[in-house]
C-alpha cells in the first residue's frame, strides 16, 4: 500500500465547500428563532449613568432587553484572561474587570451596553436604536506610547500598565555591548492589524428546557476552551449542560481562538428567554469589536563586532493591550515574542523588556504568528541594519551567526530540537536567483523605477506547547491535544480531534496520517472535530499546533489500536501474539501465510464470541469493542525556521510599491501533504505582505475607528501579489513521531521585514509599515533632497 | 410587500417579500440556499457573487424586487446531475480554497470571467477577481484554479 503521508492528497472537505453545502453558524437557524443586536458604545471612555430600555421593550417584535445591570443580577462572571504574566518587580500583573455588558463603563468604541433581542433582525437592529444610554464622556487613552503618561482608565491600575516584564539579565547584556565595536539601534512600530477572518462571527445558543441544556453554535477555533470558559468563568450552564458546537468555521487567524461577549450573552439570553438566540457580527462590527493584533512601539538595539558577530541585543517594548486583557492578549507580547526577539541566531547574551498598557481601544490579542512575527520584524531589521552600516552582504552576516550545532539553546528560552539555517537560507539564494539581483535592478532603472531586495531569516516556536512549561509560565490551562480512533463494527474509522479546522485540511491531513497508521483506505476515515458532546476534550487550533499535536495524538491512538488488535489477532489465528505482525492495515503471521485483516479484527472486537459461522473470542482480559484515546502533551514546542527573500519595484513619481518577486525556503519539518502546505504558506505571506505593504488599524485622537470597513482598511486583494516561489528543506523535529513541526504562522512572520527590508534597500531610508505610497513617496523625495545637496 | 417570480437554479419560485429585501437575504433567509455567503456591508469582499441571467453581480447590492422575472443561479445550482461544475473541479484540483467562506462568491465571479474570456492572463485573471476579497489562500491557488477550469470549459 503506498504512503499517503507526503502525497499531495487533494482536500475531502472542498466539495461541500464548494457546492455550497458548507454549514457555518450564519446558515444554523432554529424554529422559533430569535435574533440578537447589541447595542454598542459610540464613545472609546465613558461613564454609564442610565441605560433606559423602556421605549426599547415596546417596539415591534422585542423578545427582550438586558443590559449589564441583568449581568450583575444573574452573576454571570466576566470575560477572562488566561495567562498571568508577572512584573520584574515579582508583581502580578493588574486586570480590569471585563463585563460581558458594561453596567459601570464603557473603554473602547463597541464596548457592549445591552442586547435587544428581537422576532426578526431587523425588528431587533430598530429597537436597539430606542435604547436611550445616557454616558459621561471621558477622555480616551489611544496611544500605545502615551498611555503610561496619560489619564488611569482604571482607578487601581495605575499608569495604565498590566506589567512590566522582563526575559533575559540586563546586566550581562550590557556587559556584552560594553564589548561591541558597533551598537545598531532601531525604533519600530508593528503596526495594529484587524485579523478579518472573511467569515464575520456569529453565534446561535439554543436552550432546550427540558434537558436544561444549551446548545451553542459558534465561530471558534477551540469549542471546548468556549464551553470550559462558559461554564466556569461566566458559570452561565455547568459544563455538562452546555454543547458547544463549532461547525465549518470561515477563517479565524487568532481571532477566533476564545469566546466573546456575544456568546456569552446568546447563552444566557437564550436560557433566560426559553428560546434559541441568533447573533451575526455585520463586517463593521468585526473591525469594532474582534481582538485586534500587533500594536507594538519598540526600541531595540543589536551589539556587534566589526566582522559581523553578534553579540548581545536589546528590546524595549510597549505593546498595546486595548481595553481589557483578552485571553491570549497578555502571553502574546510576552512568552511569544520575546523569546523569538533574539532571532535564529547565536547572541550570547539579550533580554526582552516589555511594559503591556491599557488603552481605549479593541483588546488586543493573538493574531495569526502571534508576538512571533513582532520578534522576527524587530531582530530582522536591526540584522538588515547591522548588514548595511557594515557594509557587509545580508546573506553573509546572517550565515556567520546562524547556529551550526543542534539541539541548539536559544539566548533566552528554548531549545532548538533541529535546523539547518545555512540550507535553508542558500536555497532560498537559489530559488529566488539572488545572484541576478542587479542585473533586474538594472532593467527596473531603465524602466523609472527602483528595485530593492530584503532578507529574512526566521525561526519560531510552536507546536504549542509542553503543559508543565506554559503552566509554570502561568498559562491557565493545559497545551496537550486529544484524539480518538474510533472503530466502526463495518470496519470504517471515525477519528475525533480536539483540535478544529477552520480552512487548515485537518479532514484530509488527519486522514491521511491514519490512513497509513491502520492500513485503512482514506475514504473509508471519517475525521470529526468541533462539538464538544463528540469528541474528548482539547485544546483546538492555533499556534501551529494541531499537526504536531494533535496530529501525534492521533499516531498514539492508532497504535494502541494496533496493540490491541495484534493481541485479537493472535487469539483469532490462535498463535502468540509475538508472532503477529502489523502491515497496511493487515496482521500477518510471520513465515506464513495466515493473517487477518483490521476490519477482520474490528468486527470480532465488536462480536466477541461464536454465532453460526462466526469465531471470534476474545483474548482473556480484553474488553469488547474498539476504540482507543489518546492525550498527547509535547515534551517540547517545536521550531520551524526558513529564509524568505522579497525583491519590490517601487515607482519614485507616486511612491507606489510592487512586490515583484518573492522566495520563500521554509523548514517544517515532516510535511504529510504538499499541497496543503504550500497553500498554508500562500496565505500567511498574504497576511505578510498586507502588514508591510497595506494593512492598518486606525484609532483617531478621541479613540473613534477610522477603519472600520471595506472601504477604509486596505484588504490585500488578488492584484496585490506575484506568484511566490516556495521551496523547503527538511530537518525533522524530534519532539514528535511525525517529525512535523508546523507551517501555519510561517509566511505572516517573515514576510513583514522580508517586504520592508527590501522597500528601505530601494529608497535608502527607513519606512515604517504599512509602506504606503504616501509613505514611500515621502522617503524617495527625502532621498532625492539629501543626495542633491550631498552633490 | 411585493410579490417576486424568479427562476433560481432552473427552479420556478413565487414569494412575497418585502420591499427592501436585497438579493442575498432573499436567498439565504428565503429560499434557504445558505451557500451565498455575506462577508460584508459595504459590497467589497464578494462571497455573495451570484448569476443574475448570466452575470456575475454581488447579491448583497441587489434589491430582490428589481429582479422580477429573472433567471438566478447559485453556487448550489453549478452542480450537474451530481457532477461539479469544471470551476468547482478545478479549485478542488488546485486547492484554491481553504476556509470555504469566499468560495461560492470567488468560483462565480471566476466562472463570469471565463465566459468572456476564453484564456486569461495572470494578471487578467487577478485583475477580474479584484472584487473578490479571500483570506486565506494568497490567491495564488485561485489563479491557477482559474487557469485550469479555462483548459475544460
Amino acid at each position: 500500500m503506498a504512503s499517503l503521508v507526503g502525497s499531495r492528497v487533494e482536500r475531502k472537505e472542498d466539495k461541500k465547500l464548494l457546492t455550497g453545502r458548507g454549514k457555518y453558524t450564519a446558515d444554523v437557524t432554529f424554529a422559533h428563532q430569535t435574533y440578537a443586536y447589541f447595542v454598542r458604545s459610540p464613545h472609546a471612555r465613558a461613564q454609564i449613568k442610565n441605560v433606559d430600555t423602556s421605549k426599547a421593550e415596546k417596539a415591534s417584535g422585542v423578545v427582550a432587553v438586558l443590559t449589564g445591570k441583568d449581568i450583575v443580577n444573574d452573576k454571570i462572571g466576566g470575560l477572562i484572561a488566561g495567562w498571568r504574566i508577572k512584573s520584574e518587580d515579582g508583581s502580578d500583573m493588574k486586570v480590569p474587570a471585563h463585563p460581558p455588558l458594561a453596567s459601570e463603563s464603557v473603554n473602547y468604541v463597541g464596548d457592549h451596553v445591552a442586547v435587544v433581542i428581537a422576532e426578526s433582525l431587523d425588528e431587533a437592529r430598530n429597537a436597539a436604536e430606542l435604547v436611550k444610554v445616557d454616558y459621561k464622556i471621558l477622555k480616551a487613552v489611544v496611544k500605545t506610547d502615551k498611555a503610561m503618561d496619560s489619564e488611569n482608565i482604571y482607578k487601581d491600575i495605575p499608569k495604565n500598565l498590566c506589567f512590566d516584564w522582563l526575559l533575559g539579565d540586563r546586566a550581562k547584556t550590557q556587559e556584552a555591548f560594553d564589548k561591541a565595536d558597533k551598537i545598531i539601534k532601531i525604533d519600530l512600530i508593528n503596526n495594529r492589524l484587524i485579523p478579518n477572518a472573511m467569515e464575520p462571527r456569529a453565534a446561535n445558543a439554543d436552550y432546550n428546557p427540558s434537558t436544561e441544556e444549551i446548545t451553542l453554535y459558534t465561530t471558534s477555533q477551540n469549542p471546548h476552551l468556549a464551553r470550559i470558559i462558559i461554564s466556569a468563568f461566566n458559570g452561565v450552564a455547568p459544563e455538562n449542560k452546555l454543547r458547544v458546537i463549532a461547525p465549518d468555521v470561515g477563517g479565524g487567524f487568532g481571532s477566533k481562538i476564545y469566546p466573546y461577549a456575544e456568546e456569552v450573552v446568546c447563552s444566557w439570553a437564550s436560557k433566560k428567554i426559553e428560546r434559541p438566540v441568533k447573533w451575526v457580527a455585520d463586517r463593521t462590527e468585526s473591525f469594532l469589536s474582534d481582538c485586534h493584533g500587533r500594536d507594538h512601539v519598540t526600541h531595540a538595539e543589536l551589539a556587534v563586532k566589526n566582522d559581523g558577530t553578534f553579540l548581545g541585543f536589546k528590546n524595549e517594548t510597549i505593546a498595546n493591550l486595548g481595553a481589557y486583557a483578552s485571553v491570549f492578549g497578555t502571553v502574546t507580547p510576552t512568552y511569544l515574542f520575546g523569546p523569538c526577539a533574539t532571532g535564529v541566531y547565536k547572541m550570547p547574551a539579550a533580554y526582552s523588556n516589555v511594559k503591556a498598557v491599557f488603552t481605549n481601544t479593541a483588546p488586543v490579542d493573538a493574531y495569526r504568528g502571534a508576538g512571533r512575527p513582532e520578534a522576527t520584524y524587530t531582530i530582522e531589521t536591526l540584522v538588515e541594519k547591522a548588514a548595511r552600516e557594515l557594509g557587509m552582504d545580508p546573506a553573509e552576516i546572517r550565515m556567520k551567526n546562524f547556529p551550526t550545532e543542534f539541539p541548539f539553546q536559544q539566548t533566552l528560552v528554548h531549545s532548538v530540537d533541529s535546523g539547518d539555517y545555512n540550507a535553508g537560507l542558500k536555497k532560498a539564494m537559489e530559488v529566488g536567483d539572488y545572484k541576478g539581483f542587479e542585473a533586474r535592478k538594472k532593467e527596473s532603472e531603465s524602466k523609472g523605477k527602483l528595485r530593492g531586495v530584503g532578507f529574512c531569516s526566521y525561526f519560531e516556536a510552536c507546536g504549542i506547547a509542553p503543559s508543565a512549561v506554559v503552566m509554570s509560565l502561568g498559562c491557565g490551562i493545559g497545551l496537550w491535544e486529544s484524539a480518538e480512533v474510533r472503530f466502526n463494527p463495518t470496519g470504517n474509522v471515525t477519528v475525533f480531534t480536539g483540535s478544529h479546522s477552520h480552512g487548515q485540511g485537518h479532514d484530509t491531513t488527519f486522514a491521511q496520517i491514519a490512513a497509513d497508521r491502520l492500513g485503512v483506505p482514506i475514504e473509508n476515515i471519517e475525521i470529526s472535530h468541533g462539538d464538544t458532546d463528540k469528541g474528548p476534550f482539547g485544546y483546538g487550533t492555533y499556534g501551529s499546533r494541531s499537526l504536531t499535536v494533535g496530529g501525534t495524538a492521533i499516531v498514539k491512538a492508532c497504535d494502541k489500536i494496533v496493540a490491541k488488535g495484534k493481541k485479537v489477532a493472535a487469539k483469532m489465528l490462535e498463535v502468540n501474539e509475538s508472532d503477529v505482525e502489523f502491515k497496511d492495515g493487515e496482521f500477518i503471521v510471520a513465515k506464513s501465510n495466515q493473517k487477518k485483516t483490521i476490519g477482520e479484527v474490528a468486527f470480532a472486537c465488536y462480536l466477541p464470541g461464536q454465532y453460526g459461522e462466526v469465531k471470534s473470542p476474545l483474548p482473556e482480559g480484553e474488553e469488547p469493542g474498539l476504540k482507543e484515546t489518546s492525550f498527547f502533551d509535547p515534551g517540547n514546542f517545536s521550531f520551524p525556521a526558513g529564509s524568505h527573500i522579497c525583491e519590490v519595484e517601487i515607482d519614485p513619481d507616486t511612491g507606489n510599491t510592487e512586490v515583484v518577486k518573492y522566495t520563500a525556503v521554509d523548514d517544517f519539518g515532516t510535511i504529510i501533504n504538499p499541497l496543503i502546505v504550500e497553500g498554508q504558506v500562500h496565505g500567511g505571506l498574504a497576511q505578510g505582505i498586507g502588514q508591510a505593504l497595506y494593512e492598518n488599524c486606525h484609532y483617531d485622537d478621541t479613540g473613534q475607528l477610522v477603519t472600520a470597513s471595506y472601504m477604509d482598511y486596505t484588504m490585500p486583494r488578488a492584484d496585490n501579489f506575484p506568484e511566490f516561489n516556495l521551496g523547503f528543506t527538511c530537518t525533522p523535529a524530534t519532539s514528535n513521531p511525525l517529525g512535523t513541526k508546523g507551517c501555519g504562522e510561517a509566511g505572516a512572520i517573515a514576510a513583514p521585514p522580508a517586504v520592508m527590508n527590501a522597500v528601505m534597500n530601494a529608497v535608502g531610508t527607513e519606512v515604517s509599515m504599512p509602506a504606503t505610497a504616501e509613505k514611500v513617496w515621502k522617503a524617495c523625495q527625502k532621498m532625492n533632497k539629501s543626495n542633491s545637496k550631498a552633490a | 410587500m411585493k410579490k417576486l417570480n424568479l427562476e433560481v437554479n432552473g427552479k420556478k419560485v413565487s414569494k412575497e417579500i418585502a420591499d427592501h429585501t436585497v438579493l442575498s437575504v432573499f436567498l439565504r433567509e428565503v429560499l434557504n440556499l445558505t451557500g451565498t455567503h455575506v462577508g460584508c456591508d459595504t459590497s467589497q469582499c464578494g462571497a455573495c457573487v451570484v448569476h443574475v441571467d448570466g452575470k456575475s453581480i454581488k447579491s448583497c447590492t441587489a434589491l430582490a424586487a428589481d429582479l422580477d422575472g429573472a433567471k438566478v443561479t447559485t453556487i448550489e445550482g453549478l452542480v450537474k446531475n451530481g457532477k461539479m461544475h469544471p470551476m468547482q473541479e478545478a479549485f478542488k484540483k488546485e486547492h484554491g480554497l481553504q476556509c470555504g467562506f469566499c468560495t461560492p462568491g470567488m468560483v462565480m465571479s471566476a466562472i463570469d470571467l471565463l465566459n468572456h474570456k476564453k484564456n486569461p492572463t495572470d494578471k487578467e485573471i487577478r485583475d477580474w477577481l479584484e472584487g473578490n476579497i479571500c483570506r486565506c489562500t494568497g490567491y495564488q491557488n485561485i489563479v491557477a484554479a482559474v487557469k485550469e477550469a479555462a483548459t475544460k470549459m
